[in-house]
């Protein structure tokens, strides 16, 4: 039974079948639960087998885990998704647009429409990139904007990730293992192809090669290392693309470029699509404790002689506390209404809200301005007494450190149990690719869903699945 | 390519080959103990010795049992070298290296690790040995003939097969090594027939039973033995069939880079040295000598392959 409250993706509110799903469905029915679950063990064992997992931060080798995957696809129709691309594509070029601006005449401040502090006390606000021109004049060439449903018309965007979001490979592999597993949806079923991503995605690194370039650009992506979490998907991805998986001690200054160390000697590097994060770039410019990073590359990109992608410091276009002056930034770049809605924000550095924000604490999600991954944040109406009254003190304490939004009744997919269907919160991470050439965005993303009954978190790292989202062409 | 995936695929290939040379090893010495009668000697000190592991056995264990060199062997993590150390050692690699591997190669070492990792998280019981033993022969072969039938003929690959030729020359001299004494033609007189027992252990121990038979015949020599796995380029185990797939791989690379590394000099000197002395110049000059000198070798052809494609900073 569905939940009339809770809008569900293949049932509606009313337990009434939803057109997208309708041949998914003749299918389902046709099928023997038993088979089905043993096809959902194939497909983990296949998951371990292809290493298809993520390392959980400071265990051993031994913890790489698995991220649950869920074999009943999410299914969006041609039009839903003419339309949520559309709102992206706006945005997309608002934050480029906005990032530009901000490290050179900041007009948005003169204008009036944010407070000058919230960017120069920033922390992800970099003094190092104001004047910089980077190559293409873009800041973020990969973006994944995480999105949130409550009805069959009303999406809204909850983040939009403009550093370095992960989560594509397994957008790709998902696919792979539903092709694989269930060849048949896919012939009956018009599903959009999204496998041109990877080289989608080096076509738009390449597309940014600095002045310093000659011949054909070479690209890197360069990773924290092996222990990183998302390892693999660093590796995926230089392997899908066909370029080198660097590190920083595979990394040097050589003539005015940054140099990998081939087994022919040093290489330039013209577009690094790097997988760090921007304190961990470069030990000269930025923090001094790092073993990781390249000394002196920011000089070097300053100078034209590397793209790096994303750019440093687009972090100030995705920060929660930004985050809030969203709909603002749309219409002040575009000269548009912002098609793809805000949630509603109090920040709470502000004191009207501060106090709205207390009063009504059982109704609301609290995150961490800087928080990430589903850490440090309080979902009101499922927290208990004590939660409540330790967010109370963290608020008082530093309230700036806050944002608060109202729960959203976050939609629902189906996921596959031992007793059948069951609905689960979801949202969606569709990926952006910037370039001079345009944006594009892959049909489809990333589902994310919540395994446990009610749950609200759909994070991987607190237990949350992944499942094949498809995108209907008409 | 990078030195750094250089490095890695070479020590993944060193390490499956080293994890198939144990396998090989331990099923000798589980035959001969099954098969030997007399029980005055202790066939798992040679094996232990071979696979250069009874310094650190003898170090953990006052004298040396079946039950605890078979654990040694398989599965114990302080011997960096057990069969388990090796193939997580060479997935390792694997990982470090996962974009230079096709997706067969990648899956083929991982399902090998996933696997092993499972069968050896107990002890291993006499009679799972042979199944086990089985499992790790054909998952040895599953990376080589994805290796060989996947990989682009590249640079890449080159660096495979230097770490598992290294990798295999070393084993195979320090296999005769072990039991040069019983291949010295002044032991037994010229001609004769050798022990049984220590000519069958030499030969499985490097899967050259079948092939010596087919080019020998059934007269076991001293003479022809050594011959045959020290000289015969027709053997894929013996030194200078090793020596010939090196030399071949660093002229490959040569040929590619258009220079001439270090590495390519150092083992024409084992390649013509072997093209131009026959085996009984070997035993003259003393085959423990060679045998010494051929591993000292392969150590320093190591250093000179990681020096000379950059494999560290």
């Amino acid at each position: 039974m569905t939940d009339s409250r809770i809008f569900d993706e293949m049932l509606g509110r009313k337990d009434v079948l939803r057109p997208p799903y309708k041949r998914f469905n003749q299918w389902f029915e046709n099928e023997d639960p038993k088979q089905l679950r043993a096809k959902q063990r194939e497909a983990e064992a296949l998951f371990r087998l292809t290493g298809i997992t993520f390392n959980v931060y400071g265990r051993a080798e031994a913890e790489e885990r698995l991220i649950p995957f869920d074999l009943i696809p999410r299914i969006i129709t041609a039009r839903e998704w003419e339309k949520l691309s559309r709102g992206i594509e706006q945005r997309v070029r608002a934050i480029n647009a906005f990032l530009y601006d901000i490290y050179h005449r900041q007009e948005i401040i003169r204008a009036g429409r944010i407070p000058e502090e919230m960017i120069s006390r920033n922390a992800a606000f970099l003094p190092q990139m104001l004047g910089v021109e980077p190559a293409g004049g873009i800041y973020t060439h990969i973006l994944g904007i995480d999105l949130v449903r409550t009805d069959s018309n009303q999406f809204y965007v909850l983040e939009d990730n403009a550093r370095t979001p992960s989560g594509v490979s397994y957008m790709l592999e998902n696919r792979e293992t539903m092709l694989q597993m269930f060849p048949e949806l896919f012939l009956q079923n018009r599903v959009r192809s999204i496998s041109a991503y990877p080289s989608d995605l080096h076509r738009s690194l390449a597309a940014c090669a600095p002045k310093a370039t000659s011949g054909n650009p070479t690209v890197a992506v360069m990773t924290p290392g092996i222990y990183n979490s998302a390892y693999y998907e660093h590796a995926f991805l230089a392997d899908q693309m066909g370029v080198e998986l660097v590190e920083s001690q595979d990394l040097r200054i050589v003539d005015g470029r940054v140099a990998m160390r081939t087994t022919q000697g040093y290489k330039p590097i013209d577009v690094l699509y790097r997988r760090v994060d921007d304190e961990y770039l470069d030990p000269l410019n930025f923090n001094p404790e790092s073993s990781l990073g390249v000394p002196g590359m920011m000089d070097v990109y300053r100078a034209g002689g590397i793209t790096i992608a994303n750019a440093p410091g687009t972090g100030i276009a995705d920060d929660k506390a930004i985050y809030s002056y969203m709909d603002d930034i749309v219409e002040f770049y575009t000269g548009e209404q912002p098609l793809l809605k805000n949630v509603p924000t109090w920040r709470c550095a502000e004191p009207d809200a501060l106090a709205y924000v207390l009063d009504n604490l059982t109704e609301l999600v609290v995150k961490e301005v800087h928080g990430s991954g589903g850490y440090g944040m309080l979902i009101g109406p499922a927290a208990s007494k004590k939660e409540l009254e330790q967010f109370t003190r963290k608020l008082k304490a530093r309230p700036s450190n806050y944002i608060a939004q109202p729960t959203l009744a976050l939609s629902t997919v189906p996921i596959f149990t031992q007793r059948g269907l069951a609905p689960r919160h979801v949202d969606l991470r569709p990926f952006v690719l910037v370039s001079p050439q345009g944006v594009k965005i892959t049909p489809g993303g990333l589902t994310r869903v919540a395994l446990k009954k009610g749950s609200l978190v759909v994070n991987s790292s607190q237990g949350g699945g992944t499942k094949d989202t498809w995108v209907l062409e008409d | 390519m990078l030195g750094k995936t250089a490095n890695g695929l070479y020590w993944m290939y060193r390490y499956i080959e080293r994890a198939g040379s144990l396998a090989r090893l331990i099923e000798t010495g589980q035959r001969i103990s099954l098969t030997r009668t007399d029980t005055g000697s202790n066939e798992w000190h040679s094996v232990l010795e071979s696979a250069g592991a009874l310094h650190g056995f003898m170090s953990q264990h006052e004298e040396v049992t079946q039950e605890a060199a078979l654990d040694w062997l398989l599965r114990s993590t302080e011997n960096s070298s057990s069969v388990l150390c090796c193939l997580s050692a060479a997935r390792h690699n694997a990982r470090i290296v996962r974009t230079a591997l096709t997706p067969d190669v990648w899956e083929a070492i991982n399902g090998f690790y996933i696997d092993i990792k499972k069968r050896l998280a107990r002890k291993v019981s006499d009679r799972d040995l042979p199944a086990l033993l089985d499992m790790l022969h054909q998952k040895t072969a599953l990376v080589a003939g994805a290796t060989n039938s996947t990989m682009l003929r590249n640079d890449l690959y080159d660096f495979t097969q230097l770490g598992t030729f290294v990798e295999r020359g070393d084993n195979t001299a320090r296999i005769l090594d072990v039991k040069y004494y019983v291949l010295l033609p002044s032991v037994v007189s010229v001609g004769s027939s050798i022990d049984n027992v220590q000519w069958e252990t030499i030969l499985r121990s490097l899967s050259a039973h079948g092939g010596f038979r087919m080019q020998h015949g059934n007269t076991f020599t001293a003479r022809e033995i050594t011959d045959f796995l020290v000289l015969d380029r027709r053997m894929p185990r013996s030194l200078a069939f090793c020596a010939a797939k090196l030399c071949e791989r660093l002229e490959f690379l040569s040929a590619e880079y258009s220079t001439f590394p270090k590495s390519l000099g150092l083992v024409r000197e084992i390649t013509d040295y072997y093209s131009r002395h026959s085996i009984d110049e070997v035993f003259e000059a003393g085959l423990h000598e060679h045998l010494q000198w051929i591993i000292g070798f392969f150590a320093q052809l190591s250093r000179q392959i990681e020096i000379d494609f950059r494999f560290y900073e």
